[in-house]
């Protein structure tokens, strides 16, 4: 089997004094579809923020690859962060430039050598793959919430990343844009090999695209079951577990 | 054993009031031991009053109501305010190797945003400038000519307008009038770019958020405060003429050749230089407070204010230090 594509060692998640969730352990292999799930606030997005160096582990160490990202200074950061795509739960995108201008801007800065004409290429082409071709020149004020997120879904595929971290893929969409968005991220694995990780608390979504899934426990405070979401459903030991996976109805359970 | 029972048969419409009376009922008779039966409530009630006591009350989510001691309080601000004391130096010292970025030409920003910032800064912000300047110096002109009046003195009502509003004042109600506008709008700008995860999308494409959108906003403001200032002395002199012509009797031209006799280059400059600091002030404080933001509509309107607050004070504590600095030096 090939190595794992992010490793996560024994990692404790804290704001200043106060713990998240602690002991986290798990890896994410190569082509994965990796939903991290859990209640609401229990660090699910926390989590995910750590894998974008946007927040510290208060301990334990997250690697990519073979590289231990927390300890690597920021010459050796940056490249790592160069191969993760990240989309924000609103899209995140910047609201004074145009939807293409938002894909160009991380390709202007890592490959600062292309000419704009190239840019500009790049930017339809990512744009086409999300399906909002002819919208390159709209602001982002001027179109819906679903294909906002999928801009930035094109925003977070503009370098071809070999990780792509999605924070609460369908929050705020219909239950048919949220489906598509699904599809799009399964076609983007297929085709390109990407490593996903998910935040979602959606259950559909889940059982749709996820190949392996943790899940972090908001009263014990740390991650609880590791494994097919299905398998997890149908046979964690753990009834919480159990319980979050089938909507709070626990055949044979003790509910 | 006592038991509390409940007849409801006469009960019409009811709401949340009844429920509320019934759950210190419900307290009351748990306090005094006495058992409750239900039964006579009607069936809504019952089922609401099951659901509030479905889950129990967490431990630990009650908030401490308890009051803080004096000393605890103390402890607490000093913690407070050293970590605020240290942010700003963290973000002094960002702001400053940006700036190096930028003269050596390595920073990554949008020229179309600084441009933007530039308009806004600049040309925009010309026309309320100009009336505050105007009336100031309307106002300084009255003020002076009740006094120099006294002394048939009134013409020197030139000297006072040109040299205090060129001096020091235009500077300060160029900075505070820019601290109102443009330091709320960039804490209130990036503060909401904070909410929508904006600036951290930018750090994560690896675009540092002090160069692309604090750089801009805080050149712009460098580069517009000395021309402000300009503007701001030019319209306070008319404003002082117009009292002067119209009200002490004074000629067009005798007023121009005193004010232009009285009001030289060793007025000016400090006077440019001090319009520059405060605009250097102005946009640091704003973008530091909207990058301080918190995630929140509230926390960007407490950005905003907090920003305009900073600014003010940085300005006024400046404006002290040139004065001293003036007094000192002799000039």
């Amino acid at each position: 089997m090939a190595q794992p594509a992010i490793r996560v060692r024994d990692v404790t998640m804290a704001y200043r004094d106060f713990v998240l969730m602690r002991d986290l352990a798990f890896d994410i292999q190569q082509s994965d579809i990796f939903v991290i799930m859990g209640g609401s606030g229990c660090g699910k997005s926390t989590l995910l923020r750590h894998f974008i160096g946007l927040k510290e582990p208060a301990k334990g160490e997250i690697f990519f690859g073979d590289v231990n990202f927390t300890t690597a200074e920021k010459d050796a950061r940056d490249a790592i962060l160069r191969k993760i795509g990240v989309l924000f739960q609103s899209g995140a995108l910047y609201s004074s430039l145009t939807l293409a201008e938002n894909v160009g801007l991380p390709i202007e800065e890592y490959v600062p050598e292309l000419s704009p004409a190239e840019v500009r290429e790049i930017c339809s082409l990512k744009l086409a793959l999300v399906g909002l071709n002819g919208f390159e020149d709209f602001y982002p004020s001027e179109i819906s919430g679903g294909m906002r997120k999928r801009a930035g879904l094109a925003r977070a595929l503009a370098l071809d990343p070999e990780i792509l971290c999605i924070d609460e893929p369908s929050a705020g969409l219909d239950p048919i844009s949220s489906k598509l968005l699904d599809e799009l991220i399964l076609e983007l694995r297929d085709s390109l090999g990407t490593t996903v990780v998910i935040v979602t608390h959606e259950l559909a979504s889940i059982f749709d695209i996820a190949t392996t899934s943790v899940f972090l426990d908001v009263n014990t405070r740390t991650m609880t079951a590791l494994g097919p979401p299905r398998e997890l459903r149908d046979h964690s030991p753990d009834s919480a577990v159990r319980e979050f996976l089938n909507r709070g109805v626990v055949p044979g359970g003790v509910q | 054993m006592a038991q509390l029972s409940y007849d409801a048969t006469e009960l019409g419409d009811w709401d949340s009031a009844l429920l509320t009376f019934l759950v210190r009922v419900t307290s009351r008779a748990a306090e005094h031991g006495v058992e409750e039966n239900r039964a006579g409530l009607p069936e809504g009630v019952r089922g609401l009053l099951r659901l509030s006591e479905a889950v129990s009350t967490k431990d630990d989510a009650g908030r401490g109501s308890s009051e803080k001691r004096f000393v605890t309080r103390v402890g607490l601000t000093t913690i407070e305010v050293t970590h605020g004391a240290h942010d700003m130096l963290v973000y002094l010292g960002e702001v400053a190797v940006a700036l190096l970025r930028f003269v050596t030409g390595r920073a990554s920003y949008r020229r179309a945003d600084f441009w933007l910032a530039i308009q806004q800064a600049g040309v925009e912000a010309a026309p309320i400038v100009a009336l505050v300047s105007f009336l100031m110096g309307v106002i300084l002109a009255f003020v002076g000519a009740i006094q120099l009046q006294q002394f048939g003195a009134a013409i020197y009502v030139a000297d006072l307008v040109g040299i205090a509003m060129v001096r020091d004042i235009s500077a300060l109600m160029t900075g505070i009038v820019m601290a109102g506008r443009s330091g709320a709008a960039y804490a209130a700008e990036i503060g909401s770019m904070q909410v929508n995860e904006e600036i951290d999308a930018l750090t994560t494409i690896g675009v540092s958020p002090i160069e692309f959108l604090v750089l801009p906003r805080i050149l712009a403001l460098i580069l517009m405060m000395p021309l402000l200032t300009i503007v701001s002395d030019a319209v306070s002199i008319l404003g002082g003429m117009l009292v002067g012509v119209t009200m002490l009797d004074q000629s067009f031209i005798a007023y121009y050749l005193q004010t232009a006799g009285a009001v030289s280059l060793a007025h000016l400059i400090p006077g440019l230089i001090k319009g520059t600091v405060y605009g250097a002030i102005v946009g640091m404080a704003g973008c530091l407070r909207g990058m301080q933001s918190g995630r929140s509509s509230l926390a960007v309107g407490a950005a905003a204010t907090s920003a305009v607050v900073t600014s003010i004070v940085l300005i006024i504590a400046a404006a002290g230090v040139f004065s001293v600095m003036s007094y000192r030096l002799g000039i």
